[in-house]
């Protein structure tokens, strides 16, 4: 038993310190967690995904109270109950739909964030490789969220993104029986997505979550310049009151104070989306009842999958498997694409900068084109669009390999 | 300044794709249909009738069908029957000359399925179950059709029009706040007290319907989402001509004034939509609250930077 102070009353501080080691863990963990200073607002987008998250729980938690997984209910368990029975119920659907499409913005916002100033590299490969993990279960999130109004779109897009498990030629529709639970989306199927919805890949986001901000922990938070910081030195700095000339800031509440200032700003756009705005998150074709008799004349996911779902539709069905298969991994292989000796921002990179805006491009150009029907020359643009995206990411190793260290 | 940069370039291309998959793409999946703000221009006028010379013709020649209970005639037949006999219940005529445009009013009586725009539901043999009344002479149809506007009232509800100009084809389950259970093709379903006698009334909806789907080729669909289903724009050029917007449909066009049209509308977001009103009126206030909000942060973040800068 290690030393501890006898006469410390239950619950004082000094009580919890003892047992718990709350000042340990506020100082390594908030008040000496070093945040670079030189950074902008972009830098706030972690926690201000982490409120959408919890805005989405919370939301969440409310609809699940009245909600019914069952085909026969669950259109008007979401329609009718929490649309006009329960007090405010339109309100916490409007929260959690424009949340779920709201997330994927900040998450790309995020991810370009990252590959523009190379914080994924040089020590930060694991945060990439955990947030994109936590890309991928909010994806999945997304799709078996998206299912449970039991609308056309979420009856016929689960039935299209289900077939894609039976990999084409290889025609193994017994895993897509499997994965259904029935021949076609049917009552086994909402259920399970509803398991899947509700329980098993909320807790898997929240380890991920977890983890992803371990990982953050150690390496450090980037800079603008991608300066690289002596953090002890800086913080005897910091710690000796010279706060103006550290290079560094403490996360609480020096770095909370700017995400919470970042975060009101945010707040306002998202809530005038909640109440005037909400037609791309809360798509109207899903105010239809799943019909399984009448396919709808446009079937497209939301706009966050449009551009890995126009990867895979140019192509013929197995090359077009393939190609998606490859936009799905291909990112989460980044660190190890970029052969750059530099974790620097892209403007200081040369040919690098140009390659991340032809990225960031190209996926805006594919991204419409999966919406638009395709026919004439949309055809053609999502072609050349699909195998520009697969030519960056080939070229990416050889054009980095050959940058000069800065 | 920078920041300031910055976030002008998140913000341009967040406004690049959203223009390009929701305003962009919706416009090259649906064709555009140009509204006619329900004049209907390719009707010829109807000249000024007699009105008591049209109630003649009006209690000889419609109400072996119609009831006009304005003037205590009932209809001959329930709605059941009538949906057995012709395919669908035929309207009470009461008030049909102030939801209905007098235009279209004649139009319909000289040929229906050629002013309901639905001739091609009639080939080989099959004709309209209301029949045409183009042997009368053009003043004669006036007459009729004064009468009606003299005997229909002008201040019906959203819900009074909706049930005459829809709700003979349409359910509308989400109909049940104010009276009964729901709006059913054959009038509210009443509260029962006993389960038989709800069963039974289920089994005549039932009965419609089947009727119905005879008629239409399938059951037309209940239209308690459909405010939020259908933009006021589709919603609006799919009512004035539904061949617009959907080539082949079996809907009739309905002839509805643009006065009952948007009382139609209402009905439908009273019924899929009631919490607008509040939506619109509650989300000024949460937008005020976050704007003080966002003053106090940003004063906050200013007082703990600045020791920092």
């Amino acid at each position: 038993m290690a030393h501890f102070d006898e006469t410390a009353k239950p619950f004082s501080e000094q009580w919890l310190d003892d047992r718990l080691g709350v000042r340990t863990l506020r100082r390594v963990l908030a008040e000496e967690y070093w945040i670079p200073k030189d950074i902008n607002f972009l830098w706030a987008m972690g926690m201000i995904l982490a409120v959408t998250f919890g805005i989405l729980i919370i939301t969440g938690i409310f609809l699940v109270m009245y909600y019914k997984p069952d085909t026969v209910l669950a259109f008007d368990s979401v329609n009718y109950t929490i649309m006009q029975e329960v007090g405010y119920g339109w309100l916490f659907r409007h929260m959690h739909g424009v949340a779920a499409s709201v997330v994927f913005l900040l998450i790309y916002i995020h991810m370009f964030t990252g590959i523009y100033y190379g914080s994924y590299k040089q020590g930060r490969e694991m945060i990439w490789i955990s947030g994109m993990l936590l890309f991928v279960t909010f994806s999945a999130e997304a799709f078996s969220g998206y299912m449970l109004p039991w609308g056309q779109m979420s009856y016929w897009a689960g039935m299209v993104i289900t077939n894609l498990f039976s990999l084409g030629s290889l025609e193994m529709n017994g895993i897509v029986e499997w994965i259904r639970g029935d021949y076609v989306p049917g009552d086994a199927y909402l259920t399970r997505f509803f398991m899947l919805h509700v329980f098993l890949l909320p807790l898997v986001i929240i380890g991920v979550i977890v983890l992803h901000f371990g990982s953050l922990r150690i390496p450090h938070v980037n800079n603008q310049e991608g300066e690289i910081i002596d953090f002890d030195e800086e913080a005897t700095k910091y710690l000796s009151g010279n706060t103006k000339d550290a290079k560094i800031i403490r996360f609480q509440w020096d770095f909370l104070s700017k995400d919470f200032m970042v975060m009101a700003f945010f707040l306002i756009f998202f809530f005038y989306l909640v109440f005037y705005h909400y037609d791309f998150a809360m798509d109207p074709v899903n105010f239809d009842p799943a019909d399984g008799l009448k396919t709808p004349a446009h079937i497209y996911p939301e706009w966050y999958f449009l551009w890995s779902y126009e990867i895979l539709r140019p192509f013929s069905k197995d090359i077009g498997l393939m190609a998606f298969g490859f936009s799905q991994v291909i990112f989460m292989l980044l660190p190890f694409l970029d052969r750059s000796p530099n974790a620097i921002p892209a403007h200081k990179r040369g040919i690098f900068f140009i390659w991340f805006w032809a990225l960031l491009i190209d996926m805006i150009v594919l991204s419409v084109m999966g919406k638009v029907p395709p026919e004439g020359s949309f055809t053609t643009i999502g072609l050349v669009a699909a195998l520009t995206f697969i030519g960056l990411w080939v070229i990416l190793p050889i054009i980095t390999k050959f940058e000069k260290k800065a | 300044m920078r920041e300031l940069k910055i976030l002008a370039v998140v913000l341009f291309f967040t406004g690049v794709i959203y223009y390009g998959v929701e305003p962009y793409a919706h416009a090259q999946m649906h064709k555009h249909v140009e509204g006619t703000e329900f004049k209907y221009e390719n009707l010829k006028e109807v000249e000024k009738g007699n009105a008591s010379n049209g109630e003649q013709l009006v209690m000889s020649n419609c109400t072996a069908c119609h009831a006009i209970s304005a003037k205590g005639m009932t209809a001959p037949m329930d709605a059941v029957m009538s949906a057995a006999t012709y395919g669908v219940n035929p309207p009470d005529l009461s008030n049909v000359g102030s939801i209905f445009d007098a235009k279209y009013l004649a139009a319909f009586i000289a040929n229906p399925a050629k002013a309901a725009n639905v001739s091609h539901k009639f080939v080989g043999g099959k004709s309209h179950p209301m029949p045409s009344y183009n042997w009368m002479q053009p003043a004669e149809i006036a007459d009729m059709v004064a009468f009606l506007q003299s005997i229909a009232k002008h201040d019906l509800t959203p819900k009074e029009v909706f049930t005459d100009a829809c709700g003979r084809c349409h359910a509308n389950r989400y109909d049940n706040k104010v009276m009964g259970e729901k709006w059913t093709q054959i009038g509210q379903k009443p509260k029962f007290k006993y389960e038989k006698d709800s069963l039974a009334f289920d089994i005549k909806v039932i009965e419609y319907q089947d009727s119905l789907i005879k008629y239409m080729g399938k059951l037309p669909p209940d239209l308690s989402m459909i405010i939020r289903a259908r933009g006021h724009h589709f919603l609006e050029t799919f009512i004035e001509n539904p061949q617009s917007q959907l080539a082949g449909t079996a809907m009739p066009a309905v002839g509805l004034t643009e006065e009952s049209f948007e009382k139609v509308m209402q009905h439908l977001e009273n019924i899929g939509d009631p919490s607008k009103p509040t939506r619109d009126s509650m989300g000024v206030w949460f937008l005020l609250y976050l704007a003080v909000f966002t003053i106090f942060a940003v004063l906050w973040k200013k007082s703990v930077w600045k020791k920092l800068h």
